[in-house]
């Protein structure tokens, strides 16, 4: 057997429920390794202006990196929200997919929620999941699988729900 | 041309930041290496970053959550294709789990291995070590009951400190000037440590009342060569934080200064030290007697004045033994022309209390000039965020003699502006201008005697 995002996220979801603060999975040589709260800050959920061009897709970490820390600011619901950047809560290798030639945990246009596994960053061996932290439409996925991503590099770009 | 004895580093990954990730980008990048500078949120824009061919974002700017992350920092090597880290000073330096982390990795560490930095890491191994490689250390020991102190002080001699086990830091400690009161005092302290740390055990320690911090560069190929590179004198310290360095030590009995020498070398050989390191010595300036007090298994902060005496590029030497280069010198090679002192600037406020001064520095203008060397990376516009360290740069003075090297230093710091933030500089100015500083061989309580004059005590 193999996990499918589904799985992850039913598995998130136990995490969650239960009085546990870190679960580590092994089976069929996939090895999941979740972090409620995590040892990493909470990530910074930004807002793109839909006009600001999206950084290049290359993983080009000599360029300029994402914009200035910003601390986490909710978009405002009174007003058109704009596009928010899901963010590498760590430095490491990403991933799209659980396992190499699987379906990627989300694709461009699928709907997502805050909890929504939409890729793993390794460290070390380490897997960490990275939930969506926002309720939308992925519109763009900016990081290329398998390669180095810096802490705070964009990943994926949501269209917000309205509300 | 690749293999065993070429040269296999091509890329270096800088685990830190400030002033000794520039000064590493400059030695590497005039060998014709390529740099990855990691750093944390807060120093995306710092002078490094923009040296550095790649600078690549860690974690957030608190140290625990970014430049203390032994797994990111291997993690930021593998994935930007380098073949050795170097750690400079403090954050992972000397942390046995990163040189054993870059072992495993097949990641070559800049510095000792993680055997050698847990053996000089541990007080108490350090101190058996030094005493198994025949290098002096403050007589003294733990004492199991009244009547095996009063044997053991009488080896030590008066005056002497009792020092709870469980204590440091200055804290826990009771001074016994004569030998009578021995008993009563011990009880003392034993149930005052008992109380204060939940340990009653006290060991005794000859007290040195006039002591000078002196220390040994030495470098290691690992297989057992060891030379050294002559002594730095940092006696001039507040609350145990070094101020102002430098080499020669002046004053020093010339046999002390040469057995010192050697007794750096023979502790770092007993170990078949890998790399730079240094080798602290407490002066005992009345009984002028040296003992061992720590090894530092890393560059040091003051290493620019060895540079100036020596013309030894240190880094470049860590990278040349981190390559199986070797030493490429021998004891012979090495000369000291000259003398050299540094002062440090810090960004903090002697009017208050040397609170620590972060923000932004608007404008800056360094001095240059003959035998003047400033390490920095503070620029216009550098932010010095408060999350760091506040040691913002190092002024060195070279020169013929002494004197020469200090009216430099003097004349540097007249031509020294910073604007934006507090720091230290005209304290520092003040302490080169002390009659006492100015003679030199000052001991570890110059700076308490200066405080304790300015207030009119």
């Amino acid at each position: 057997m193999s996990l499918t995002a589904r799985d992850v996220e039913e598995i998130m979801k136990l995490l969650e429920a239960s009085t546990f603060d870190r679960l580590s999975l092994e089976l069929d040589g996939v090895k999941l390794e979740l972090e409620r709260g995590g040892s990493t800050a909470p990530r910074a959920r930004r807002e793109v202006a839909p006009a600001a061009p999206a950084p290049a897709a290359t993983p080009a970490p000599t360029a300029a990196p994402a914009p200035a820390a910003a601390p986490a600011s909710k978009p405002p619901s009174n007003r058109e929200a704009g596009l928010v950047e899901i963010t590498a809560p760590l430095l490491g290798i990403y991933y799209r997919a659980p396992k190499p030639g699987e379906a990627p945990f989300v694709e461009v246009g699928q709907r997502v929620d805050s909890e929504t596994v939409i890729g793993i960053v390794e460290v070390m061996k380490l897997m960490n999941a990275v939930p969506a932290g926002v309720s939308g439409e992925v519109v763009e996925v900016l990081a290329t699988n398998g390669e180095l991503v810096e802490y705070g590099e964009v990943l994926m770009l949501v269209r917000p729900d309205a509300g | 041309m690749r293999g065993r004895g070429a040269l296999s580093i091509r890329r270096i990954l800088i685990a830190n930041r400030g002033e000794i990730a520039v000064r590493i980008i400059r030695t590497a990048q005039a060998l014709g290496l390529e740099t990855v500078l990691a750093v944390s949120q807060a120093d995306r824009d710092s002078l490094g970053a923009r040296m550095a061919d790649r600078a690549l974002c860690i974690g957030p700017a608190r140290p625990g959550e970014s430049y203390l992350r032994v797994e990111a920092i291997v993690q930021a090597a593998l994935g930007s294709g380098c073949d050795a880290i170097h750690p400079g000073y403090g954050f992972l330096a000397e942390r046995a789990d990163l040189a054993r982390l870059c072992e495993q990795e097949g990641v070559i560490f800049i510095g000792p291995t993680a055997a050698q930095i847990e053996a000089v890491g541990d007080k108490l191994r350090a101190r058996a070590e030094a005493i198994a490689a025949d290098v002096p250390v403050v007589p003294g020991g733990p004492v199991e009951s009244p009547a095996h102190a009063q044997a053991l002080a009488q080896q030590i001699g008066a005056p002497l400190l009792i020092k709870a086990v469980g204590g440091g830091g200055g804290r826990g400690m009771k001074l016994v000037e004569n030998l009578a009161d021995l008993t009563a005092i011990m009880a003392m302290a034993s149930a005052e440590a008992g109380a204060a740390f939940g340990d009653e055990r006290v060991y005794l320690e000859r007290y040195v009342a006039q002591g000078r911090h002196v220390e040994v560069q030495v470098l290691g190929d690992g297989q057992g060569n060891v030379i050294h590179l002559g002594e730095r004198d940092c006696s001039v310290q507040r609350r145990y934080q070094k101020l102002i360095e430098e080499t020669p030590a002046p004053y020093l009995p010339e046999a002390i200064r040469s057995a010192m020498h050697e007794a750096a070398v023979r502790f770092a050989a007993r170990l078949d030290y890998r790399g730079a390191g240094t080798v602290e010595f407490l002066y005992d300036v009345a009984r002028e007697q040296f003992y061992f007090l720590e090894m530092n298994a890393r560059i040091q902060v003051e290493h620019p004045v060895t540079e100036m005496v020596t013309g030894i590029d240190l880094v470049a030497e860590q990278i040349a033994i981190a390559n199986g280069a070797g030493l490429r010198r021998t004891q012979d090679d090495v000369r000291i022309d000259g003398a050299a002192i540094e002062i440090r600037v810090n960004a903090e406020d002697p009017a208050r209390n040397f609170a620590p001064s972060p923000g932004t520095v608007s404008a800056v203008h360094w001095p240059a000039g003959a035998g003047i060397r400033v390490d920095t990376h503070i620029v216009d516009g550098a932010k010095i965020p408060p999350f760091y360290d506040s040691m913002v740069a190092k002024i060195i003075a070279h020169g013929p003699d002494r004197a020469t090297a200090l009216a430099r230093l003097r004349a540097a710091l007249r031509d020294t502006r910073i604007d934006g933030i507090s720091t230290n500089i005209a304290f520092q100015a003040d302490n080169l201008a002390d009659p006492d500083f100015a003679h030199g061989g000052v001991d570890t309580g110059f700076l308490t005697r200066r405080a304790a004059r300015a207030t009119g005590d």
